[in-house]
C-alpha cells in the first residue's frame, strides 16, 4: 500500500526497486506502467501509479562528487536534501532553492521543478541543476544539460518522472558563511499593504513570503497577515553556534491517524488569531537557524496525520500579476465565505525568472497556497469556485499538490502540453497523468 | 581516525555502517565483488567525510585470495584497527533442498569464506596485540529451523567460531564481536512482505557500529531480538519440530 503526502489515495501498487545507478532499467510485468517514487512527499496523486507499478528510488542515496571551492555537488537522484545539507551546510554551501520540506529527493525537486521563499531572485530548482542523466525504458542513457539534449532538459524538469527515471544530477550550490538567517516579521492589514511590503522587500531581502489569515470575511480584516523576510547572515552571530539544532531528526512525532480530522473551524479560527497575534510589535527582528526558517513543519513528523483519516487537500495556484490582486482578494473571499478556512494560507510572489522546464508551475505572479482537510463535496464545490477564478485570471494549479483538478483545468493552464506528450517514456505514467489527459 | 576493512561492503549493513565511519573521518578499505559499485560507494564515502578510501573486488570464496588482499588494506590504510566481515547471501531454502551442491554453495559462501578470513585476520591481529575483528552473523544462526536452516547453519557456524576466537584472542587485547541482525529491509531481503519486525539497514548499522566502539562480544540488532531468540532456543526440540517457522 503506498499512499501520498495528501493520505487522499491509498493504494496497491506493484513495487520495482533501483540500487544502482549502473543497473539496467528493472524488468515489469507485461503491460504495466511504472513511475519513479522518491519520498512521497507529493501531495496527491501525481507521485501515485494506481494498477501500475512505482520504481522506488530512495535507495540511490550516494553522493559522486563535491567541489567544495565551486559549490557543485553530484549526487544521486534518490537522496534527501535533508541528507545533502547534512554534508554541505557544514562545507558553507547551501541548496540554491528549497520547498518547505527537506524530505524531498533530489529526483523529485527536478521532476516538479519546486520553488522557494527566494523565488523572486533566484527561480527555481531546475535552474540551477547543470546536469542529470535520463535513463528510459528503452536502456537508453542520456546526459542532459542546457546544452546537452536540451530539449530533454527541458521536459524533463518539471516532468513529474512521466520522461523516464533521473538516476543522478549535477547541481551548483549557493554559498552561505552561517547556517543562520536573519528574518524581519511584520504584520500587515490587509492585501494593498502585502503587495506593498512586497515589492519593497524582494529588492533587498533574498527570502519572502507571507502568511494570510484566511479566516476573516470582508471587513473584518480579509487578507490580514505576517511577511517573513530574511536574508543569510554574512557573520557567525555570537552565542548562536550552541543553539542550532543537534540532530536533523524531527523532535516530535504525530503518532497515529486521529479518526476526525483536529483541524476544523473551531481550531482553525483559533490558530489564525493566535498566529496572526503572536508577536506584540508589527515588526520584529529574530535570528533564525535554517531548519527552523526554512522547514517549520519538518520538526513534526506526520504532521500531515493531524488531517484524520480522510486526508487533506492542497490547493496552490499562480495568476498573472496584472490580474493578480484581484484574484487573490476573490480567492480569499471566497474561502473565508466558506468558513472552511485553511491552517496555513502562503502568499508570495513569484519573480520575472523563467523556468526551465516546459511543464514548471512558477511564472511571474503571485501564488496561494491553501490547504483543507477532506469533506467531500462540501470542499469539492469551493475549490470548483477557486478552479473557475484562477482560469478567468490565466493562472494554474501546481501538480505537484494536486489531487483533483479538471483536465481542462491543467490543459489551459499548461498550453504546452501537446508538445510534451511526445517526450513521455512508453512505459511510463501516473495516476496524474491519466486524469488530467481523460477527454483530451 | 580509525583504519577499518570492510569485506562486503557493497552490502546495505556494510554500507550503512560505512556511511557512520565516513561521517566520523575514518579510514576506509572495501572490498566486494562488483568493482563498479564499489567505485560508486567509496566515491559517496569519500564525499561523506571519510579520511581515505581505497577498494579491492575480491570474491570471498576464492579463498586463495583473502591473504593477499588483507596485506594490501593494512598497506594502504598503514595498518587495520577493525575489520568488519559482511558479506553473504540469503539461500534460497527450497533450491537447496533440491541441490547439494546449491546447499554446499550456500554454505560456503556464507560459512566456510567467513571463517577462512577469520582465521587470517586473527594471526595478524595476535600479533598486532590490539583492534578489533568483527562479523555479521544472524539470529537465523542461534537455532536451525525448518524455512531456512541452510541459511541458518552456516550461520551457527560462523557464531560458534567467532565465539571460540573471542576467547583466544581476550588474552591478546583483540576483540571479537559477533553481530546478530535479524530481519533487515535490504536488497537481499526484496522478495520479503515486510511487518512490523523488519528493521532499515540504517538503524542496524548504527547498532552494529556502537557495538564495535564498546567492544559487545555478542549484539543482536535491534535489541529485542536478544529477548525474542533466548525464548525460540527456550522451547524443547520435541515441540519445535512441530512449528512451522
Amino acid at each position: 500500500m503506498v499512499s501520498s503526502w495528501g493520505n487522499l489515495i491509498r493504494a496497491e501498487h506493484e513495487l520495482r526497486r533501483l540500487t544502482s545507478r549502473h543497473a539496467d532499467f528493472p524488468e515489469l510485468p507485461a503491460r504495466r506502467s511504472v513511475l519513479p517514487f522518491g519520498n512521497g512527499r507529493s501531495y496527491g496523486d501525481s507521485c501515485l501509479n494506481v494498477g501500475g507499478a512505482l520504481l522506488e528510488m530512495r535507495a540511490l542515496d550516494r553522493f559522486i562528487a563535491f567541489d567544495r571551492n565551486a559549490g557543485v555537488i553530484t549526487c544521486e537522484a534518490g537522496l534527501l536534501l535533508d541528507e545533502l545539507l547534512e554534508v554541505t551546510v557544514p562545507a558553507g554551501w547551501f541548496v540554491p532553492v528549497t520547498p518547505g520540506t527537506r524530505f524531498v529527493t533530489v529526483g523529485g525537486a527536478i521532476a516538479n521543478d519546486v520553488h522557494g521563499k527566494n523565488h523572486h531572485v533566484a527561480g527555481t530548482f531546475g535552474r540551477h541543476v547543470r546536469r542529470f542523466e535520463l535513463l528510459r525504458s528503452t536502456g537508453a542513457r542520456l546526459t542532459c544539460s542546457p546544452t546537452e539534449n536540451p530539449e530533454w532538459f527541458a521536459v524533463t524538469i518539471g516532468g513529474l518522472g512521466l520522461t523516464g527515471v533521473i538516476t543522478w544530477a549535477e547541481i551548483q550550490l549557493r554559498p552561505i558563511a552561517t547556517p543562520w538567517l536573519e528574518v524581519e516579521t511584520i504584520r500587515f492589514g490587509g492585501l494593498a499593504e502585502f503587495f506593498e511590503l512586497c515589492a519593497q522587500s524582494d529588492r533587498d531581502w533574498e527570502h519572502t513570503v507571507a502568511w494570510i489569515d484566511c479566516t476573516r470575511s470582508p471587513g473584518s480584516g480579509l487578507g490580514r497577515g505576517l511577511l517573513q523576510r530574511a536574508n543569510h547572515l554574512e557573520r557567525e552571530p555570537p552565542g548562536q553556534a550552541a543553539a542550532a539544532p543537534r540532530a536533523s531528526a524531527p523532535h516530535l512525532k504525530v503518532p497515529f491517524v486521529p479518526p476526525v480530522s483536529l483541524v476544523n473551524g473551531p481550531t482553525l479560527r483559533a490558530f489564525n488569531s493566535f498566529y496572526y497575534h503572536r508577536q506584540r510589535a508589527s515588526r520584529e527582528k529574530t535570528l533564525q537557524h535554517y531548519q527552523r526558517f526554512f522547514y517549520p513543519l519538518d520538526g513534526i513528523l506526520n504532521w500531515n496525520r493531524l488531517y484524520g483519516a480522510r486526508g487533506f487537500y492542497q490547493y496552490q495556484c499562480v495568476v498573472p500579476l496584472a490580474a493578480g490582486r484581484e484574484a487573490v482578494a476573490a480567492l480569499l473571499e471566497h474561502v473565508a465565505a466558506s468558513g472552511q478556512g485553511s491552517f496555513l494560507a502562503v502568499l508570495k510572489l513569484f519573480g520575472a525568472v523563467l523556468s526551465p522546464g516546459m511543464l514548471s508551475f512558477p511564472m511571474e505572479g503571485v501564488t496561494l497556497a491553501l490547504d483543507f482537510p477532506n469533506r467531500g463535496a462540501k470542499l469539492a464545490r469551493l475549490l470548483a469556485h477557486l478552479d473557475e477564478l484562477v482560469a478567468e485570471a490565466g493562472g494554474r494549479l501546481y501538480p505537484a499538490k494536486d489531487a483533483r483538478m479538471p483536465g481542462s483545468l491543467f490543459r489551459s493552464g499548461y498550453p504546452r502540453w501537446r508538445e510534451f506528450v511526445p517526450f513521455i517514456d512508453p512505459r511510463h505514467s501516473s495516476s496524474f497523468w491519466r486524469r488530467v489527459m481523460a477527454a483530451a | 581516525m580509525r583504519r577499518i576493512l570492510i569485506v562486503g561492503a557493497t552490502s546495505a549493513i556494510a554500507q550503512a555502517a560505512a556511511r557512520v565511519w565516513a561521517v566520523r573521518g575514518e579510514a576506509l578499505y572495501l572490498v566486494g565483488r562488483d568493482p563498479v559499485r564499489l567505485e560508486s560507494i567509496a566515491a559517496d564515502l569519500a564525499v561523506r567525510g571519510a579520511a581515505r578510501v581505497d577498494h579491492a573486488a575480491m570474491d570471498a570464496t576464492d579463498l586463495a585470495a583473502h591473504a593477499a588482499v588483507i596485506e594490501r588494506a593494512a598497506a594502504s590504510l598503514g595498518g587495520l584497527d577493525t575489520a568488519l566481515i559482511a558479506h553473504g547471501t540469503l539461500s534460497d531454502q527450497a533450491a537447496c533442498q533440491e541441490s547439494v551442491a546449491q546447499t554446499l554453495a550456500e554454505i560456503n559462501v556464507n560459512g566456510l569464506a567467513v571463517v577462512a578470513l577469520l582465521s587470517v585476520l586473527a594471526n595478524r591481529f595476535e600479533q598486532q596485540r590490539s583492534g578489533t575483528i568483527a562479523v555479521i552473523s544472524s539470529v537465523a544462526g542461534d537455532r536451525g529451523r525448518g524455512s531456512n536452516y541452510v541459511y541458518g547453519s552456516a550461520k551457527a557456524l560462523v557464531s560458534a567460531f567467532a565465539s571460540g576466537l573471542r576467547q583466544r584472542l581476550h588474552r591478546a587485547g583483540v576483540a571479537v564481536v559477533t553481530l546478530k541482525p535479524g530481519f533487515v529491509d535490504t536488497p537481499m531481503t526484496a522478495a520479503f512482505r515486510k511487518g512490523p519486525l523488519w528493521a532499515q539497514p540504517s538503524r542496524v548499522a548504527a547498532g552494529l557500529v556502537r557495538a564495535i566502539d564498546r567492544g559487545t562480544p555478542v549484539a543482536y540488532l535491534p535489541w529485542f531480538w536478544r529477548p525474542a531468540m533466548f525464548l525460540v532456543r527456550a522451547i524443547p526440540e520435541r515441540w519445535f519440530r512441530t512449528l512451522k517457522l
